[in-house]
């Protein structure tokens, strides 16, 4: 029988674990925190039709049952080694040796420091807050500001940390837009009296039912859209932040002053995604993510025999990508292990 | 009276070339600024003319800053220019000596050993022989050493050589051959009437041995005659234009000859005063960083000399001044790059006319702080230089804390001096009319144009010397820790404003300042620059890349600097070991 290791226990890790064990292949998941679900377990509510998103998580969560699956949770790869016949040898951090015949990275992101953009001064102004700390404040149900107040103007400012070559991040990150007309109207929904702006650069609506999500959200929800980049922001003596942007539909100058601040912060390959691709010398793209070897063939598939990619860790996906790209991972890899 | 035709090739070049000279400097002083005029008259009779000849006698024969930087290269450059100079001046008192006049022609102590028979002696003749011999091997060797030097550059710490024109290595190859053949001619000579010391007697009874020496002597010493001659020639159209030419400078910038914003007689002047060492290539990160290697001053003045298309070359330059600072002939180089920058903006009094000027301030802050724009994208620094305030009880006033006026350098060094003066302008009321007596800003940028280019009569200071300030005069509460720190000087603090000693006296009490190889003016650049306009994001990137690198080698805690956009631009790629300004560091302790 084949045994594939998995690492990254996130969405992607999860699924592809159950559909090579459901094809009769043994696996070893291994996760460095100790459960898996990886950035999933940060959100609240998923887009677009709004379903809680820890009942995705226990769903994948208990898909590992499966007898053919062997959960490594609180590990990390401290050496993977292959030897002539294509077999991998994995050390785990307790000092105990996997084997595999493939090994499938599903490493994913990480979102970007806020801080690193420090002119719009999150952890320097109280009142700045990022979208994944959001997410945790609707699951607390408490949107509140540093002082304990209602925020009555609310503004959510897209592509922080990424399309900004002054980070050094050329890419797009594909969600932070949807997430930010999802954050927007569960925002209205709380707090029906606050002002809510968003201000983009583009929308990227991708997926289904995206951009009719953000129809709705100016139609029904009264969320006002301003499309211009954030220049800088600064904080008042109230710990409001005062920005500055520019409205360039209109070509106007605009400050406006907002109770709290929401940055829709981008995606980074993370630092396990980089790691592995260096220990296991696989190429990067200049974004940083793993570059696969054909963007439309082998998507799956990186340069070294053996090794297949799954997930964020190749580029920035939305769940129903990721969890798509994990079978296409599984049907790449049982093709490879049928024809050793 | 001594005299033959071999002579004539030699006078003829040596007086034109002196005639070319003086019409030249003529008319490039003439074209300098009345007031830069008035300075030279002024300079003329002062003690600075002595201390440019002591300049020159270091610097123009001895090379002692080249010798710093490089001693291989230092002495290649010091025998051509000591040695030369110590054969005309013995080869001179020699001839006066034999001849009991000073006023020989020139040519007779040039060519003393064709005419002085030898058998007959006079005081000292064969201790001149012997001291002529011996400059005469020196620079020999110092030839040997430059044409080794052409094939081998390693070996004298240069990644490369300058590359040259092929009417570059004809006058090159004049000038080699001008010793040897100096060499022959009096060696033959020697074979054939004795004289000369342990070279030339030597060489000429070696000579002796096998070659008709009686028929070739003469030629020799036409041939000798000649290569001067042509030498002479030459040389006001190559780079040896520079050995008459760094004499002149060095006369002019002591008398207070300034390099302004025009390109002028002065700039053309310092473009001719380049000797082409080529130190300049090797400290450039823009050659170390990303491979361009046709930008660095050796390349761009010689573009403005031979007036080719230097437009690309004019804009793409960080102005980080590194090759400013190593350049041995201290040649103004930013300022004449910034001088060929075209001004092309379009820019009146009504474009900014939607920045209101700010009411006299009715009871004056003591100080007026001033963050500038970059400041305004640290916030980190802009807090801290509040904590710092208020810590030390200063009365201060923030002059740009709601809007502010860009200082206007961004646009100067970009050479768009109109666009810059309507800002500075601005911002020069907004400043006075705060009423402050010392101005602080956090940014090196402003700093520099609020030193030079505007006319405040307050006293200006970067946040590095005001916290130095605050330190010394006791104000300031103080916690020295543990962390290791590495100073990375901002090009327009250290190199552009001379402030080195400022931060590290901070850095050193309120952490373990770790020193580096690139502390006070030796500072690398963070890449970052506003100035290069033709370089793209990613070799921006690749630059500070490589400074970060550099910097982090010293495994320091943290890297501090005192530029808001060097925080920013090192921040941006050093992942693992933060950047933070040394206002943080002096806040957080
Ligand atoms: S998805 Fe939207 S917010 Fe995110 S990086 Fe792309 S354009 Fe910017
Ligand atoms: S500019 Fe200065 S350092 Fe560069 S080649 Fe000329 S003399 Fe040397
Ligand atoms: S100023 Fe800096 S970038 Fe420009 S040529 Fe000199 S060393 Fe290179």
């Amino acid at each position: 029988m084949h045994t594939v290791i998995i690492i990254g226990g996130g969405p992607a890790g999860c699924e592809a674990a159950y559909q090579l064990a459901s094809d009769g292949i043994q696996v070893h998941l291994i996760e460095k925190n100790n459960e898996t679900g990886g950035n999933l377990n940060n959100w609240y509510q998923l887009f677009p039709d709004r379903k809680n998103a820890q009942d995705l998580n226990k769903r994948l969560q208990e898909q590992l049952n499966h007898p053919g699956i062997t959960l490594h949770l609180g590990m990390e790869p401290s050496r993977v080694e292959k030897d002539g016949q294509g077999r991998f040898s994995v050390s785990l951090s307790d000092g105990s040796l996997l084997e595999g015949d493939a090994l499938l990275v599903a490493t994913g992101f990480k979102t970007f420091d806020a801080k690193r953009k420090e002119e719009y001064g999150y952890g320097i102004y109280e009142n700045v807050v990022t979208s994944v700390d959001l997410e945790n404040m609707f699951r607390n149900h408490a949107i509140r500001t540093s002082k304990g107040d209602v925020p009555r103007r609310i503004g959510i400012i897209h592509c922080v940390g990424s399309r900004d070559e002054k980070v050094c991040n050329f890419h797009c990150s594909k969600l932070c837009c949807i997430t930010g007309v999802k954050q927007a109207i569960e925002l209205r929904e709380m707090l029906p009296e606050s002002e809510i702006f968003c201000f983009y650069m583009d929308m990227r609506m991708f997926g289904p039912g995206y951009e009719e999500m953000y129809r709705e959200a100016q139609e029904k929800y009264n969320i006002k859209f301003i499309r211009g980049r954030l220049s800088e922001a600064a904080e008042n003596r109230e710990h409001q932040v005062q920005v500055k942007v520019e409205d360039t539909l209109l070509g106007r100058p605009l400050r406006v002053t907002l109770d709290l601040m929401v940055l829709l912060v981008g995606m980074e390959a993370s630092n396990e995604t980089q790691g592995m691709a260096r220990e296991l010398g696989v190429k990067l793209a200049p974004s940083g993510f793993i570059l696969p070897l054909d963007p439309h063939y082998g998507n799956n598939l990186t340069g070294e025999k053996g090794v297949f990619i799954t997930g964020c860790c190749s580029a920035p996906m939305n769940l129903t990508d990721t969890l798509n790209d994990a079978r296409s991972a599984a049907v790449c890899i049982t093709r490879y292990l049928n024809m050793k | 009276m001594y005299y033959d035709n071999f002579v004539l090739p030699f006078t003829i070049g040596l007086i034109t070339l002196l005639v070319y000279l003086c019409v030249r400097y003529y008319k490039w002083i003439r074209s300098f600024p009345k007031i830069d005029r008035i300075k030279i008259r002024r300079g003329l009779f002062s003690r600075k003319t002595l201390v440019s000849i002591k300049e020159i006698f270091m610097e123009s024969l001895l090379h002692h800053k080249i010798f710093k930087t490089n001693p291989v290269l230092g002495y290649m450059h010091m025998t051509f220019a000591f040695g030369w100079f110590l054969l005309i001046i013995f080869g001179k008192i020699e001839s006066m000596v034999y001849h009991t006049s000073a006023f020989n022609p020139p040519y007779f102590a040039i060519f003393f050993r064709y005419f002085h028979p030898a058998k007959e002696t006079f005081p000292g003749s064969e201790t001149f022989a012997f001291i002529m011999d011996l400059i005469l091997s020196f620079l020999l060797l110092g030839i040997l050493l430059a044409v080794i030097k052409r094939f081998y550059s390693k070996m004298f710490g240069m990644k490369r050589t300058t590359k040259q024109r092929p009417y570059d290595l004809l006058v090159l190859t004049v000038l080699w051959l001008i010793f040897p053949a100096r060499f022959i001619a009096e060696s033959f000579s020697s074979g054939i009437n004795g004289g000369g010391s342990f070279l030339t007697h030597s060489a000429g009874e070696f000579f002796a041995t096998f070659l008709p020496l009686r028929n070739l002597s003469y030629g020799a010493w036409w041939t000798y005659s000649s290569l001067l001659g042509l030498f002479f020639l030459l040389l006001p159209f190559s780079r040896y234009m520079h050995i008459p030419t760094e004499i002149v400078y060095i006369f002019l910038k002591n008398w207070g000859v300034e390099q302004r914003k025009q390109y002028n007689g002065f700039s053309e002047i310092q473009t001719n005063a380049c000797s082409r060492c080529g130190i300049c290539i090797n400290t450039c990160q823009l050659n170390n960083s990303c491979d361009i290697k046709d930008t660095q001053p050796v390349y761009f003045l010689r573009r403005l000399r031979n007036h080719e298309d230097f437009s690309v070359q004019s804009e793409n330059c960080l102005l980080c001044g590194r090759c400013e600072a190593a350049c041995p002939v201290g040649i103004n180089l930013n300022a004449i790059r910034l001088s060929t920058r075209p001004d092309l903006t379009r820019v009146t009094k009504e474009t900014y006319a939607y920045i209101k000027p700010k009411a006299q301030a009715e009871t004056p802050a003591k100080v007026a702080y001033f963050a500038g724009c970059m400041s305004h994208l640290t916030p980190g620094i802009i807090r801290s230089m509040q904590e710092i305030f208020d810590k030390a009880k200063v009365n201060y006033t923030f002059i740009d804390e709601e809007e502010g006026v860009c200082c206007g350098r961004p646009q100067a060094i970009c050479g768009n001096w109109k666009a810059a003066k309507v800002l500075m302008d601005r911002n020069q009321e907004r400043i006075e009319s705060s009423g402050a007596e010392i101005l602080v800003t956090s940014c090196p940028i402003c700093y520099k144009t609020f030193k030079e280019d505007y006319t405040l009569k307050i006293k200006i200071m970067h946040h590095t010397e005001y916290i130095d300030m605050l330190l010394q005069e006791g104000k300031l509460p103080l916690h020295k820790n543990d962390l290791k720190t590495v100073f990375h000087n901002p090009c327009e603090l250290g190199r552009g404003c001379g402030v080195v000693d400022a931060p590290n006296h901070v850095l050193e009490q309120v952490s373990q300042r770790i020193p580096t190889r690139y502390d006070g003016k030796n500072s690398l650049c963070c890449g970052g620059s506003l100035a290069n306009t033709v370089i793209d994001s990613q070799q921006k990137t690749k630059i500070s890349t490589d400074t970060v690198k550099a910097y982090s080698a010293y495994q320091p805690d943290v890297i501090v600097t005192a530029c808001p956009l060097c925080k920013k631009t090192l921040g941006k790629t050093s992942t693992s070991v933060p950047v933070k300004d040394i206002a943080e560091i002096v806040a957080a302790s």
